[in-house]
């Protein structure tokens, strides 16, 4: 059956905001000016104002701009909705209560240089935080600073850099070599990216056969004496706890390394097993995963670092600290400090709603959610065993790892089987991801998500295998029920049009 | 369920985790609240923060605008809020459809070709433009202006840190208030020069006379705005021959909530659009010729290019960017302008009669937007402190904060939201201070 | 099963060389475009530059891959195809023809020799099959 789509239908076509555009239309009032006017050239001379009229940029009614973002709205998959199993990105339920904190007026309408014995209750809102997490990943130094967890990773690298030159200067040989930042072959692309940044040069580790690094490898590039540190996922990217942690944190230190641990997948830890018990130097959480914080369309997140004590004098300044008199205030007096990571103190509307999680949860709560989105993701792992091809045999953690090897035999990839979940009311999983993986279908269900719905995931999934089979170009087409198909990626990238113009400019870009 | 996977209890779950590393404790963190017990708690900690319930003259990288209604309605639907990054265009187009749209309203606005989905803030998004111009000039100085946001500056020392660029400085002219670009620093190695207009002290800057002088010596020129309403009155940094623009869009609908989230802008030419950091999105169709929109040019990203990437960010700031998406359609053409006037019109007024305080004078000749330095004929912090405690009004920031040798200096902010009475209670509050 | 045209010479790198006189003409293989998928942008050198064999003289982008492009000679770049700017799917539907990438003046002729004749290039793709 081919479903025929409306051409007329209002929702379905909602035009882009420039072409809903319409002369004169106002969807504000501002109240009338109540100081002496001054003369527009006396307030600025014609040279240094505008000349364009702001031309193109919109004008439209309140309802028009209501209806628009409503109408796009619409064409949104989001948690709210049910399942979002994106592996790495751990989309569990945004509760609704946190929004209604980050919005009370007395945090959402504090300026952020307003002074601090003023700014009391923000103050202590971002200590209590800090102390929280820092139970949680049993590393005592925070930084909330880092605004996402690419940030949070360019912090924690950047802080091993500052450490090293601080305990082996910058003018030794040794010092000149130590330059290397190892990375799992199976890591986030932010890993190396922020190494870079911070000028290392990236290695890659090799994974076993089982999905876990190799040890062995990590020996041999060790010996070199030429490594700064470790970037490691735990649990990694493929779902699987790294079970030599200790042993390969000790590797690290005794060839004079520092470890991060990228926290994306925290939510698999949290209130089971903490990074510092572990050996891991820094880490930075995701606030925007493991602690509910809205992902927002992408963003905005909160990526904080958590180190150990002996890492501390190198977070970003300024902190907060607890007086003796029992008041807050920001420290800035670190004088090994990497610096500032960005203007003010970070995503305060994101602490606020982290802090409120870790409340309304409490420490059974917490580990709690820990075990149930560990749960959730065993019996996905079970219920699919039989049909899809699982790279490793280790069990998994919060998410579990498949492949397409059975479907490609038919021609189905992992980008058909994402598509065709579509059709069956569900977000797709992170897929092609980890790279190291050929076909990856990385499914992490969270704990928001309860028995009946995930079975009723498990049947998509074998249903769609079965179509693989049976009915290959039903698969290939997916999906079929959105209000676009599969979009041509590769016409947008050879021609990019980036931003809309007015028509008669656009014949002629 | 756990019968049914073959596990006899919770603790199973964790069997891989060695038994070292297992937490054999509860955490240590508090019990559960209830809603209601949260709420007030937090209620609690935002009556400590006084400063949240005074009339207030802070600006400085954090503007306190209007923002109407419908933003935050809008912005808390669950399409929106609790959807993520659109990694699936065919059910992520009601985010990618608004990328799109807060893509082309911030190069109207900037006057610029191309921008991304967003940064961070705006002085993340300032670094990403240094080390943006290194990437194409492959050059490796910068000469950034001393009338730059010091925040702005101290996370572009921690960018540049380790990327083999040198920052350099351009003073400030202590009369005009303007940066002063002589032409001895533009040596031939320099990759950009950044400027911020209206600068931290509020003076717009002459940016025409400087793209002249930039590109003389093929470098580029960076253009900071942290004061977004200003885009509604000040002619566009694109306009006068920036390369980068990159901006602080907080004033766009966003709440000043302590320092973030926020929202950089950032844009730049369409020469250099392969070099830009961070997501965009264009436009795309599927085979019937049905136009939608995808995340596009993604090679330059991380999770392709890996430590080749033009930046290593990946999460943005998408609802804030949809916050400021919605500002700018709402107040529109005349709305974005008619704020701008009225932030330069109450400013001025405010100006002027602080000027005539006794005591008090304008260092500064430049014109202004709606932020200006006040030397105080005392202490600034001080004076601040004391006029909050008997006047109840913030009126501004002292710039000892920043710089010790400013005691007396003190910036002051005024916007649409400002009233006169509150200006007047200021000036007053002044005189008696 | 990828074409590998006879009188070409090829590079593990999977670049091809047509050697005519003194100037060399290099692209990518069927194989190597297949590979990639949909060919989405080329970045290549300027003319007058010139590279030492086995240097990277470029990128080849597809949607979500990027790879580099290495020179299988020494050479200065007298001519680079401008069309694939506008169109880089000339790499995919004629990598051997309209899909060509530059062409180089031959500082050593004598390097062409270590280069993989098509029936070596052939049971070299096979083998990574």
């Amino acid at each position: 059956m081919t479903i025929t789509k409306a051409t007329t239908h209002v929702t379905q076509n909602e035009a882009l905001v420039f072409e809903r555009s319409q002369t004169g239309r106002r969807g504000y009032r501002l109240p009338a000016l109540d100081v002496d006017e001054t003369p527009i050239d006396e307030l600025l001379p014609a040279e240094l104002r505008r000349d364009d009229d702001l031309e193109g940029v919109p004008e439209l009614s309140e309802p028009d701009v209501v209806r628009h973002f409503t109408r796009i709205s619409t064409w949104n998959y989001n948690i709210d909705l049910g399942l979002y199993p994106l592996g790495s990105c751990t989309m569990k339920y945004n509760s609704r209560l946190n929004e209604k904190v980050a919005r009370i007026p007395g945090f959402a309408g504090l300026h952020p240089l307003a002074p601090a014995e003023d700014a009391q209750g923000a103050l202590q809102v971002m200590y209590e935080l800090q102390q929280h997490l820092a139970e949680i990943t049993g590393l005592p130094g925070i930084s909330l600073q880092p605004a996402a967890g690419a940030h949070g990773e360019l912090t924690g690298v950047m802080m091993i850099r500052a450490a090293l030159d601080a305990r082996d200067g910058t003018t030794s040989d040794e010092a000149k070599r130590r330059k290397v930042m190892l990375i799992p072959d199976s890591a986030h692309g932010t890993n190396p990216a922020s190494a870079h940044l911070s000028g290392f040069t990236v290695k890659t580790i090799r994974s076993t056969s089982e999905g876990l690094t190799d040890l062995e490898h990590l020996r041999e590039l060790c010996a070199g004496g030429d490594v700064a540190g470790l970037m490691l996922t735990n649990p990694n990217t493929c779902g699987i706890f790294e079970r030599n942690i200790k042993e390969i944190c000790s590797v690290i230190h005794e060839a004079g390394g520092l470890v991060y641990m990228d926290g994306a997948n925290m939510n698999a830890l949290v209130g089971v097993a903490r990074p510092g018990d572990m050996g891991v130097d820094v880490i930075h959480l995701n606030l925007h995963k493991t602690f509910s914080t809205p992902h927002g369309g992408g963003g905005p997140g909160s990526g904080p670092c958590c180190c150990t004590t002996e890492l501390e004098p190198f977070l970003p300044v300024p902190s907060v600290v607890k007086a003796e008199d029992g008041s807050y205030k920001f420290d800035s007096d670190r004088p090994q400090s990497i610096g500032r990571v960005k203007a003010f103190y970070g995503n305060f509307g994101m602490h606020l709603r982290a802090l409120a999680y870790i409340l309304t949860h409490g420490n059974d709560g917490l580990r709690e959610a820990t075990e149930a989105a560990v749960l959730n993701a065993r019996y996905i792992a079970e219920g699919l065993a039989d049909t899809f091809d699982r790279p490793f045999d280790s069990p998994p953690m919060h998410e579990c790892l498949f492949t397409d090897k059975r479907q490609t035999r038919k021609g189905v990839h992992t980008l058909d089987i994402a598509k065709r979940l579509i059709d069956y009311g569900f977000h797709p999983m992170t897929i092609y991801f980890p790279l190291i993986v050929q076909g990856a279908m990385l499914i992490e269900p969270t704990e928001s998500v309860g028995r009946a719905e995930l079975q009723q995931f498990v049947d998509a999934m074998k249903e769609i295998a079965r179509e693989a089979q049976e009915d290959a170009q039903t698969v290939l087409d997916a999906p079929h029920t959105t209000r676009v198909g599969r979009l041509d990626e590769a016409a947008a990238a050879r021609k990019p049009v980036l931003r809309w113009r007015p028509a008669e400019k656009a014949a002629g870009a | 369920m756990l019968h049914g996977l073959g596990l006899g209890s919770a603790e199973e779950l964790f069997d891989s985790l060695p038994a070292d590393v297992l937490l054999k404790r509860p955490l240590d963190t508090p019990a559960a609240l209830a809603e209601s017990e949260l709420l007030e708690l937090f209620e609690a900690m935002a009556a400590k923060n006084a400063a949240a319930r005074r009339p207030s003259f802070l600006g400085a990288g954090a503007y306190s605008h209007y923002a109407p209604t419908i933003i935050d309605s809008l912005i808390q639907r669950s399409e929106f809020f609790t959807a993520y990054t659109p990694y699936q265009p065919e059910i992520s187009q009601g985010t990618l459809q608004a990328i799109f749209e807060f893509q082309t309203l911030v190069c109207q606005l900037t006057g610029m070709d191309v921008a991304n989905a967003s940064m961070y803030d705006g002085s993340t998004a300032m670094a990403e433009a240094v080390l943006m111009a290194e990437r194409v000039t492959k050059r490796s100085r910068v000469l950034v202006s001393a009338a730059v946001h010091p925040e702005y500056l101290q996370v572009a020392e921690t960018y540049v840190a380790h990327a083999g660029i040198e920052l350099g400085r351009l003073e400030v002219d202590e009369t005009s208030g303007r940066t002063s670009l002589d032409a001895a620093a533009l040596e031939k190695d320099v990759a950009a020069v950044v400027v911020q207009s209206p600068n931290f002290y509020g003076c717009v800057e002459d940016l025409k006379a400087f793209a002249e002088q930039v590109h003389a010596t093929g470098a580029l020129l960076v253009v900071v705005v942290t004061e977004a309403a200003s885009f509604g009155l000040l002619r566009s940094p694109g306009a006068c021959g920036a390369d980068i623009v990159v901006a602080e869009g907080q004033s766009f609908g966003v709440p000043v909530s302590f320092g973030g989230p926020y929202v950089g802008l950032f844009a730049t030419r369409e020469k250099y659009a392969r070099q830009i950091p961070g997501r965009l999105a264009g436009v795309a169709y599927d085979k019937e010729g049905r136009r939608g929109f995808v995340l596009t040019l993604a090679t330059r990203e991380q999770h392709i290019r890996r430590e080749k990437a033009t930046s290593n960010i990946c999460t943005n700031e998408g609802l804030i960017a949809l916050a400021a998406t919605i500002y700018m359609t709402a107040l529109g053409r005349r709305g974005l302008q008619e704020v701008a006037e009225q932030c330069a019109q109450k400013a001025a007024y405010a100006r002027r009669q602080i000027g005539a305080l006794e005591g008090f004078s304008l260092p500064y000749s430049a014109p202004v937007f709606n932020e200006f330095v006040v030397r105080a004929p005392s202490e600034a912090e001080g004076l601040l402190r004391r006029l909050a405690e008997s006047h109840h009004v913030t009126g501004g920031l002292a710039l000892s904060r920043y710089s010790a040798e400013r005691p007396n200096d003190f910036l002051v902010c005024v916007t649409e939201t400002n009233k006169r009475a509150d200006i007047d209670a200021l000036v007053a509050g002044l005189k008696q201070s | 099963m990828a074409n590998v045209p006879e009188g070409l010479f090829y590079s593990k790198d999977h670049e091809w060389l047509r050697v005519e006189g003194e100037t060399g003409t290099v692209g990518i293989t069927d194989h190597a475009q297949n590979s990639l998928g949909d060919v989405v942008y080329v970045e290549l050198p300027k003319t007058g530059e010139t590279f030492a064999a086995h240097d990277t003289f470029g990128s080849v982008e597809s949607v979500k891959a990027v790879s580099e492009l290495f020179l299988p000679v020494a050479g200065e770049i007298t001519e680079v195809n401008e069309s694939l700017s506008d169109e880089p799917e000339k790499v995919n539907t004629d990598p051997y023809g309209d899909g060509w990438m530059l062409r180089v003046k031959l500082s050593n002729r004598g390097e062409v020799d270590s280069l993989l004749s098509a029936a070596e290039y052939e049971d070299y793709i096979g083998s990574l099959e």
